[in-house]
């Protein structure tokens, strides 16, 4: 398979939270089958899709991630019997927190991938990286990760004037 | 301190093809808590593996990363590798470089740079990767079959032959199940009864076999190895260690027109019984809801000539507690009912066959007590409208089964082997008669399955239409079917004395509720679901139950009896040990921190979360806490992430690891 070898001038860091018994599986077999896919995603093994804690998803943004995605065994095949339905459930309430605090949520992908689907990791993964490479370098959360260091101290004038009330 | 050593492998040319491997061992030797960083041809060659294991006394390594292949391939050869030098095996870690890296990139420069990526992300998680003691449980050898058919009776007798204890569970008061029903089987025309009842008295004789019969399970608890299960043996009114058997009783009994269920309704019994008279225990049961002495506290016959005093009016349910080790389930099927509506189930009626109403549309297991020679009629076929002989017999294939829009959309399986026996029967009993057969194609894989069927047609001059039937009414005291021949393209009109249903296979009733007391999952047609299709086809997803027969989905006899077989060696694998290693990939839960609001708990799919109680010295309750009970947990770690105050921590998967691994992005 012959891979565009156009250089872009921004290549997206993409975060995979996978399970090891669907998506992770899919990806081998990706690999195995040699489809060719950007470069730009890590993956990160769990267990089950039920252990993937939202803390990691803000955690990655902290850390510049500019595209996170997440996905499991299709619902009814989770290897832990419903993980998956608890993860489901879990990162429909974060999606609308994340909408609340003002990230897009386009950056943010959940798919369920199974073993046997190496053509559709392929074709998430593509996607998710071409979408968030349109959308440029996340910056929201890396800003916030300045002002709260900047904030840390007690010059800050606001937390002084509270000191000093109290 | 740390003291990492970093491995990476060429795969052949694999990996090196498009990841500089020098590069990355170069990249490695410089990250933080590195001390040694090599790469090799082939890592998991037996030099390769010396290599690790060497390193690792020289370099006084503390913690191994292995950059090479997916976990999924290799993790097992290098943890173990890495415990034979003298480190916990959850000491090393493997870095997938080929199907994540070099095998999805062209770019060498690219996958160079992940693969480098790829290595820092293990090396910092393995720095928060703990030393993880081997978790040992022990084992009950004793194992409970929950149905006595042909599945239960063969799994308990392998597993008693074995030399282990075996507890047999059966709902109906005889074991035997279906295959007792059968008049004779499939491709062997073997009789049904006489290749059974020997097994049957097998059970009961074996001294590792404890059989209760007339018995459900109430409740189950405990884990692999450790179950402990209720059974509610039901009142049978009848002392079992009294009773001889003579049968004097049943001979007694005023009540004699009862439809015995055995016989599909066809035959009579009475209301102190045996379903059949090789019942295994040959002891009866009060019907209680027939019984005049229940119904109106007069007679009490039976009890009267009863020379060892065994009937008891009295008796009650009694409930017995089994502790056991593993559980293997064949509950089996029943065939789909006809014109009942099942309650909750998307399944309609089929009111188009007439079935019900018209007494000579029957089922398939009607017209196996039909043509078995203890059955009702001894053996001969005779319809049950007006005891004559039928002379054309219509036989309709899947009836309820491979239709989307009834709600069944499986292959019973059974059904057209069983068909293909049944027109022989026939031909065998009414020579002048003629079977026609309605139907859409014949499955009939195995060994000499096709052979049976082209019997059927070629010697046994069984008309098979291809074709679905579309109506059938009764017209005086015939029943008149009408079809259409698919494969000439005509309508066929035949004017039957007898139609015979081939009606699909389902679970047993109450399958749901059984499984949900075991904790296994089953489909939308509760089918118990195996742990997996291909490679793990008689375990269930939960450890330490096993499935056996049609309980799993259809079957026939050779397939039920090799499942029973292997379901038995599975358990007496558990049985090999004493106690029973498992991955200590389990949840702990910080004590310190939990509050006891038990949300780990109700996420649990495998009830693996207890509630436990700290007191102080006095006795004092200070706080209830929840407590993973290591045998149970399956390690997929929802709890944690559920756990709002972050106390219970999935170990080999803790937020420590997730956390170092986020940030060496």
């Amino acid at each position: 398979m012959h891979v565009d070898k156009q250089k872009h001038t921004f290549e997206p860091k993409i975060i995979a939270f996978v399970c090891t018994w669907c998506t992770y599986a899919g990806a081998d077999l990706a690999g195995t089958s040699r489809m060719q896919y950007p470069s730009n995603v890590r993956v990160l093994k769990f267990p089950c899709t039920g252990r993937i804690d939202p803390v990691f998803i803000l955690k990655a943004f902290q850390q510049g991630a500019d595209g996170i995605l997440v996905s499991g065994c299709h619902p009814g095949d989770c290897h832990y019997i419903a993980g998956n339905y608890h993860a489901r459930r879990r990162f429909a309430a974060f999606r609308k927190l994340l909408e609340f605090i003002g990230v897009d949520l386009n950056r943010i992908q959940f798919s369920w991938v199974s073993a046997a689907e190496g053509g559709k990791w392929v074709e998430v993964v593509t996607d998710l990286t071409e979408k968030v490479r349109a959308m440029g370098p996340m910056v929201e959360f890396k800003d916030l990760v300045l002002e709260e260091q900047w904030s840390g101290g007690l010059n800050n004038p606001e937390l002084q004037a509270v000191y000093e009330a109290m | 301190m740390s003291r990492i050593g970093v491995f990476i492998c060429h795969c052949g040319e694999n990996i090196s093809r498009t990841v500089d491997v020098e590069q990355v061992a170069a990249q490695a030797a410089k990250m933080p808590g590195v001390a040694f960083a090599t790469d090799y041809k082939y890592m998991c060659s037996d030099p390769g593996q010396n290599l690790v294991k060497n390193a690792i006394a020289e370099h006084r390594l503390t913690q191994v990363v292995v950059a090479a292949c997916s976990p999924r391939m290799h993790e097992r050869t290098f943890r173990k590798a890495v415990e034979q030098a003298g480190l916990n095996p959850f000491l090393c870690e493997m870095a997938n470089i080929r199907e994540h890296c070099s095998w999805v990139h062209e770019d060498r420069e690219e996958a160079t740079q992940k693969a480098i990526e790829i290595v820092g992300m293990l090396v910092e998680r393995v720095k928060k990767n703990r030393v993880l003691p081997t978790i040992t449980v022990p084992v009950t050898k004793r194992a409970l079959v929950i149905g006595g058919g042909i599945a239960g009776i063969q799994a308990a007798l392998d597993i008693a032959d074995a030399g282990h204890q075996v507890v047999l569970v059966e709902r109906e008061p005889s074991i035997g199940g279906h295959m007792a029903q059968l008049s004779e089987t499939f491709p062997t025309l073997d009789c049904s009864q006489c290749i059974m009842t020997p097994k049957m008295v097998d059970v009961a004789n074996h001294p590792n076999i404890t059989l209760h019969t007339f018995s459900e399970i109430e409740q189950v608890d405990g884990y692999i190895g450790n179950f402990q299960v209720t059974v509610r043996k039901k009142a049978r009114s009848v002392d079992e260690h009294k009773c001889t058997g003579c049968g004097v009783c049943m001979t007694k009994c005023p009540q004699k027109k009862i439809p015995n269920s055995f016989d599909c309704n066809l035959g009579m019994r009475t209301a102190i019984y045996v379903p059949f008279p090789q019942a295994v225990p040959n002891v009866p049961v009060i019907d209680r809801e027939n019984c005049t002495m229940f119904k109106t506290g007069k007679c009490g016959v039976c009890q009267k000539v009863c020379g060892p005093g065994a009937v008891d009016f009295e008796q009650q349910d009694q409930l017995i507690v089994e502790p056991v080790g593993a559980i293997v389930v064949a509950t089996g099927f029943e065939l789909y009912r006809i014109t009942e509506k099942p309650k909750g189930s998307p399944i309609k009626g089929y009111g188009e066959f007439g079935h019900g109403k018209i007494p000579d549309v029957i089922d398939g297991m009607t017209f196996e007590r039909l043509a078995s020679a203890s059955g009702p009629t001894g053996g001969k076929i005779l319809r049950p409208s007006d005891g004559k002989e039928p002379k054309q017999v219509v036989f309709i294939q899947c009836v309820g089964s491979r239709s989307r829009e009834k709600g069944i959309s499986y292959c019973s399986k059974v059904c057209c082997m069983y068909t293909a026996k049944h027109t022989m029967l026939y031909h065998h009993k009414v020579h002048d008669g003629q079977a026609y057969v309605f139907f859409m194609d014949a499955r009939v894989p195995g060994k000499s399955y096709d052979e049976f069927w082209r019997r059927a047609i070629e010697d046994e001059e069984a008309v098979y239409i291809r074709g679905m039937v579309s109506r059938l009414y009764q017209k005086e005291d015939k029943i008149v079917v009408m079809g259409s021949d698919i494969s000439v393209g005509v309508q066929v009109e035949i004017e039957a004395d007898l139609v015979v249903l081939a009606t699909a296979v389902q679970p047993q009733k109450g399958a749901d509720g059984l499984a949900q007391k075991l904790g296994i999952s089953y489909d939308k047609y509760n089918f118990y679901s195996e742990a997996h299709a291909k490679l793990r086809p008689v375990e269930c997803a939960t450890a330490g139950i096993y499935l056996a027969g049609a309980c799993q989905g259809p079957k026939d006899i050779p397939d039920t009896v090799s499942q029973a077989s292997a379901a038995a060696a599975k358990v007496m694998t558990l049985f090999a040990k004493d106690k029973l290693e498992r991955e200590p990939i389990v949840a702990r839960v910080k004590e310190n921190g939990c509050v006891g609001c038990f949300a780990c708990k109700k996420v649990c799919a495998y009830g693996a979360v207890e509630e436990k109680e700290i007191r102080d010295r006095q006795g004092n309750l200070i706080k209830t806490v929840a407590y993973v009970n290591p045998g149970v947990c399956a390690g997929c770690g929802t709890c944690q992430a559920t756990c709002p105050s972050k106390s219970v921590e999935l170990d080999g998967y803790t937020d420590e690891q997730i956390v170092a691994m986020i940030e060496a992005l």
